[in-house]
């Protein structure tokens, strides 16, 4: 087998019994990426010389008998994470050339852990996309294609769900604002959790929206994801909003039962076609393994999508007011001050970014705050409500991850308000603070993948894992990608 | 609520973002159908709602006001534009 198809686990344990080295990993993951990555486009940075120095350690770390967690464990980092001495650039033209003095703390715990960083995946520009178009570096290939078109990988962690789907990295991490790990791991066929607000450190992270941004893994297994996540995860007091909470093993939740777990399907999320018939499936599958099926119902979530496109367009235009051209990035002169502001932003910001500064400005603006602003923070508080009553019924719910599968490049980018719309069913996890799931679960007509999503209650990632392994094990989900390693 | 162009000149001033004239009438069609769609939040019944700002229920913690970092000017600077010795530098503000 060629080193690059192991699963995160699977190359930890090899790595253990001595069947391959970290430096033997790591070169094939390095070869995959010299060999793919021009017709992907999933990586912006490759750090081969730092990867190839840190898994020499890593194997030299392991031989001691001091390996962690992760020790030799070749991973891709979203581009949105600061990496001290490594270009980051959160897809912008803004931070092209921006290479961050310190490192985020989730990518710290990760060293930290022993994992080897073979570069910085591509994204959209500021996480801000359902495709990856908008990335300043060019759009992403999804590995998967149908005949004559190639498709999207989704957004916006879709070179962190299009390197892991090729081969070219073990796992990535990614973030999740509004649905930008688990629409990405649904159109290229692998798992990713957006775990409970809180649960991952925000520090170092390039902000979008800081009361919707967690950070999480997306991996080719659901056990994959615990064991990354395990070690993303923590209090951080350098975030506020970081939960002083244990982390669990995460892992273990993998092999867990659902005999007896209350599974909530909203009543609200009724589709046609092959969507659809996966969810009924899904639904079988965890009735057939011993859980409950409960009906419940969330009816504000007709409305996350309109909320979220005041709260995160209101909290972007505050968070991207730093990018002014003078402490770092790009500076475009002008005849005074004001002038290199608006020319740096004008210039530096790419089109779907500016439309959500002006949004969110005008959300925010006098006169418009209340109807806007406060009227989207109230339903917010609605839409969190009817999770709570359901967690009166349920421990965890099962919905599909996207309306669709992976769509082809430009077919949805003339409409934003239709991009928007992709993320239907995963931004209510966000704007509630829930961590959720999406697992391949099947393919469509045109044999492309589509996931399930889990929900759960806040800080309960564990039922995440143990039903989302569930669907995992009945699916059987085997079809690979059509460009891989 | 329909954005005029004027608005939506405004709304590029108060974002610090220039907008040529010729991109106002695109500018004004894309943010008059994004917010037209944000419309239908008017229609929930939100009567005594308190508001959710945060995403998660965790009150934020005190910590001591004390100095944890500094003596960093150099890393501070190190993507610095353009600087002038320990200082960013801009373009001339007071005469």
């Amino acid at each position: 087998m060629e080193p690059v198809h192991f699963t995160l686990a699977g190359a930890l344990a090899a790595m253990q019994e001595g069947a391959i080295s970290s430096v033997e990993l790591t070169e094939a993951h390095l070869r995959a990426i010299d060999r793919l990555n021009p017709s992907l486009n999933a990586y912006i940075t490759v750090t081969a010389d730092r990867a190839l120095d840190a898994a020499r350690a890593a194997d030299a770390q392991r031989a001691r008998g001091e390996a962690g967690p992760l020790t030799g464990a070749p991973i891709a980092i979203k581009d949105l994470f600061c990496t001290a001495g490594v270009k980051t650039t959160a897809g912008s033209r803004i931070l092209a050339d921006f290479i961050p003095p310190y490192e985020s703390t989730v990518t710290s715990q990760l060293l930290r852990d022993g994992a080897v960083f073979l570069g910085k995946v591509n994204l959209d520009e500021f996480a801000m996309g359902s495709s990856n178009a908008s990335s300043a570096f060019g759009g992403v290939v999804n590995p998967w294609s149908r005949p004559g078109a190639p498709l999207v990988p989704g957004g916006s962690s879709g070179g962190s769900a299009a390197a892991v789907a090729a081969r070219l990295a073990l796992a990535a991490t990614a973030t999740d604002t509004g649905g930008s790990i688990r629409q990405p791991a649904a159109f290229c066929g692998i798992a990713g959790i957006k775990p409970t607000y809180g649960r991952c450190s925000r520090f170092g992270i390039i902000a979008y929206a800081s009361s919707l941004d967690q950070a999480g893994p997306v991996a080719r297994t659901v056990e994959d994801c615990a064991i990354l996540l395990r070690s993303m995860a923590g209090h951080d007091p350098r975030d506020s909003t970081s939960a002083d909470r244990a982390v669990p093993d995460f892992a273990a939740a993998c092999h867990a039962s659902v005999k007896g777990l209350r599974i909530g399907v909203p009543a609200e999320y009724a589709l046609e076609g092959e969507v659809q018939a996966l969810w009924d499936q899904g639904i079988a599958w965890l009735r057939d393994a011993g859980a409950t099926i409960v009906p419940i119902s969330l009816p504000h979530t007709k409305y996350a999508l309109p909320t979220y496109y005041i709260v995160a367009p209101a909290e972007a235009s505050s968070n991207l007011a730093r990018y002014d051209g003078v402490r770092y990035g790009l500076r475009v002169p002008g005849e005074d001050l004001t002038d290199l502001y608006e020319r740096t932003r004008a210039a530096g910001f790419g089109a779907e970014v500016k439309r959500r500064i002006m949004i969110g400005t005008y959300v925010l603006s006098a006169g418009y705050y209340d109807a806007y602003y406060v009227k989207a923070q109230q339903v917010r508080a609605l839409i969190r409500r009817d999770f709570t009553n359901a967690w009166g019924v349920c421990d965890a719910i099962l919905t599909p991850s996207t309306p669709t599968a992976a769509f082809a490049e430009g077919a949805a980018n003339d409409d934003p308000v239709a991009m928007y719309l992709n993320d239907v069913f995963t931004v209510t996890a966000n704007l509630a603070g829930l961590p959720a799931m999406s697992v391949p679960a099947g393919l469509n007509g045109q044999g492309l993948p589509l996931g399930l999503q889990v929900i759960g209650r806040p800080f309960e990632e564990e039922s995440v894992f143990t039903v989302a392994a569930a669907i995992e094990r009945a699916a059987g989900f085997t079809t690979l990608p059509g460009m891989m390693a | 609520m329909s954005l005029d162009a004027k608005t939506v000149r405004r709304v590029a001033t108060l974002s610090r973002l220039r907008v040529e004239e010729a991109d106002i009438p695109r500018l004004q069609a894309e943010l008059n159908g994004i917010l037209g769609w944000i419309e239908q939040l008017q229609s929930v019944d939100t009567t005594g709602i308190e508001p959710l700002a945060g995403g998660g229920d965790t009150v934020l913690p005190l910590r001591l006001d004390a100095v944890t970092d500094g003596d960093q000017a150099e890393a501070v600077l190190a993507n610095a534009p353009d600087r002038a010795g320990a200082f960013f530098a801009v373009p001339k503000v007071v005469e």
